[in-house]
């Protein structure tokens, strides 16, 4: 039917070619660096500070290599929101600039642009996360001096890996709640709400019965997943890890099918 | 190619667009003209699959957009100037949408060169004018190099040197055997671009025709005569049917009676004509009087008499 001859042979839109659009996408924004920058410095910084301040064993019984490992990944709750703030702005900045509606003519089929951000954003935040995990427990047990853990001891590995896996998926869940919302501002309060405020509340307001319920909270199943020991009332680190996902795979199968069903 | 079949969108109780059937063709450029708010955006955004129709079909090429395994290729579109992320450079821009299909980096330097945005593709897209906007927009257009253009009002916030660049444009694609179909509410920017025409008003098609014929459709053609012996002429020509206006001293205009045959009856009565000239509505005028009913946001104030 064309009479016009294409210059370039067809070549067909894949999901590892959309990938790396995604990945072109992520990089050339300056917000990403900087993003991401803060959230490894918060991460680390507070880890260090916590570490200094670790003292004497106090009274309460905070000796033991659980105290110093804690200290030295404090810093995951508030990198929590950095990264998810990162996860957010990678998805929802698409719909605030109009940018989703160039994006959905290059991919029409839609969900591959989703699962193209997933992907680039887990590989990059998980080895970042990582890596500052690693740094935040070396360089908080070399504070800690003789009190501190080593990576050999019981649970070491698996809190500082979790740290990584609980700071990836929070910025996931950003980029769910970013899709399903379609607003920064909103998917930034609404996981702030649910990472930060939900667990708080709930524990003032339900009575202590539901006190089972509440290690369900994607907040307090994701901190069963950092943790060196688990402390009664709270998951195992792998119930917690399979609760904080279904939280995850529920948020993004919800924007995947207003992604693929609303109007751009 | 674009096929466009009774093709419905609403919003609620508001019917924004209202069961378009219409063929866009290859090899000559089509105009899409309404008033605003006669749903050209909305039949435009359902082509390209952004929009879900109602009711009914769009297809470019033989399939819905969304169905080509390579769709920057099948069309380019330059729906939104502003569709682009503020803080990227125009050159990742292209970049990110070039990954997406596989086109090489060469392609990218290519359409920024063709749009003129060389300087500045490397600068954040958020500082850019509404003209340099629309030219990153027609760049992603160009940049599958795609048998199908469709451009949504691609002449605002140009210069006058940048709309003559995008007519130029528009016409060069279109004698290369592209599909172009781009959108206006400036009946006066289509008579300078467009050879076929398909004309909406409150997401109903109105017309769907050719330049001329729609000049043709929308006039009342009437001819006007000037001559030295007007009165003798005057009765030589009244008659049942046609009407004669005066218009000043020795002119007049007569409607019912072809220009032919006026100078046929003066010269067998030897009267010589000053002037015999053919009044052909201006294209604003045919577009006002076609879409008079249709628009959506009028203003009180009516336009009265016939502009020059």
């Amino acid at each position: 039917m064309s009479t016009v001859a294409l210059r370039y042979p067809t070549r067909k839109v894949t999901q590892a070619r959309v990938t790396k659009s995604e990945w072109i996408k992520f990089w050339s924004l300056r917000s990403t660096a900087i993003t991401l920058g803060i959230s490894i410095a918060v991460f680390i910084g507070i880890g260090l500070l916590a570490s200094s301040m670790l003292g004497d064993p106090g009274p309460n019984g905070q000796g033991g290599p659980d105290g110093p490992v804690s200290a030295s990944l404090a810093g995951v709750g508030l990198a929590q929101l950095a990264f998810g703030t990162l996860g957010v702005l990678f998805m929802a900045s698409e719909y605030s600039t109009g940018m989703i509606r160039s994006s959905l003519s290059a991919v029409p089929k839609r969900l591959p642009v989703l699962w193209g951000k997933i992907a680039v954003f887990t590989g990059v935040v998980f080895v970042v996360a990582l890596a500052a995990a690693a740094i935040a427990f070396t360089g908080g047990q070399a504070i800690a001096g003789d009190a501190g853990a080593s990576w050999s001891d019981p649970g070491v590995a698996r809190a500082v890996i979790g740290s990584a896996v609980v700071l990836t998926g929070s910025g996931v869940l950003g980029i769910g709640l970013g899709a399903l919302l379609r607003s920064t501002p909103a998917a930034i309060s609404t996981l702030f709400g649910v990472m930060f405020l939900l667990g708080g509340i709930a524990g003032l307001l339900l009575p202590d019965s539901w006190n089972s319920a509440l290690a369900y909270l994607p907040s307090n199943a994701a901190n069963s997943i950092t943790a060196v020991t688990t402390t009664d009332g709270s998951l195992g680190p792998l119930a917690g890890l399979a609760v904080f996902g279904g939280y995850i795979v529920a948020v993004v199968v919800a924007a995947a099918g207003r992604l693929k069903r609303s109007d751009a | 190619m674009i096929e466009v079949n009774e093709l419905t969108k609403r919003y609620g109780a508001k019917t924004a667009v209202d069961g378009l059937t219409f063929t866009v063709k290859p090899g000559i450029v089509t105009g899409f003209l309404g008033p605003n708010g006669a749903g050209k955006s909305t039949t435009m955004r359902m082509i390209l699959g952004l929009d879900r129709p109602t009711s009914g079909t769009a297809t470019i090429n033989g399939r819905p957009y969304a169905e080509h395994a390579a769709p920057l290729q099948q069309a380019g579109a330059l729906l939104d100037a502003k569709a682009v992320h503020t803080g990227r450079s125009a050159y990742h821009h292209l970049l990110a949408m070039a990954a997406t299909t596989g086109i090489p980096k060469s392609r990218v330097a290519e359409v920024i060169d063709i749009v003129g945005l060389h300087e500045v593709a490397k600068k954040r897209a958020g500082g850019f004018s509404l003209g340099m906007g629309q030219r990153l927009g027609i760049a992603s257009a160009l940049l599958g190099d795609p048998e199908v253009l469709i451009l949504d009002e691609p002449t605002n916030g140009l210069d006058p040197e940048g709309v003559l660049w995008i007519r130029n444009l528009m016409r060069d694609l279109a004698a290369q055997g592209r599909t172009v179909f781009v959108s206006s509410h400036l009946m006066s920017e289509m008579a300078l671009t467009a050879e076929h025409l398909v004309v909406v008003g409150k997401g109903q098609l109105i017309a769907d025709v050719s330049v001329g014929e729609f000049i043709e459709q929308a006039s009342h053609n009437s001819v006007l005569v000037r001559s030295p012996r007007s009165v003798e002429l005057h009765d030589l020509i009244a008659g049942p049917g046609v009407t004669v206006l005066s218009v000043e001293r020795g002119t007049f205009e007569v409607s019912g009676m072809s220009a032919a045959d006026i100078g046929e009856r003066a010269a067998a009565a030897g009267i010589a004509l000053h002037e015999l000239s053919l009044q052909k509505p201006s294209l604003e005028e045919a577009f006002m009087t076609l879409t008079k009913d249709a628009v959506e946001y009028r203003s009180e104030l009516s336009l009265t008499g016939k502009a020059a």
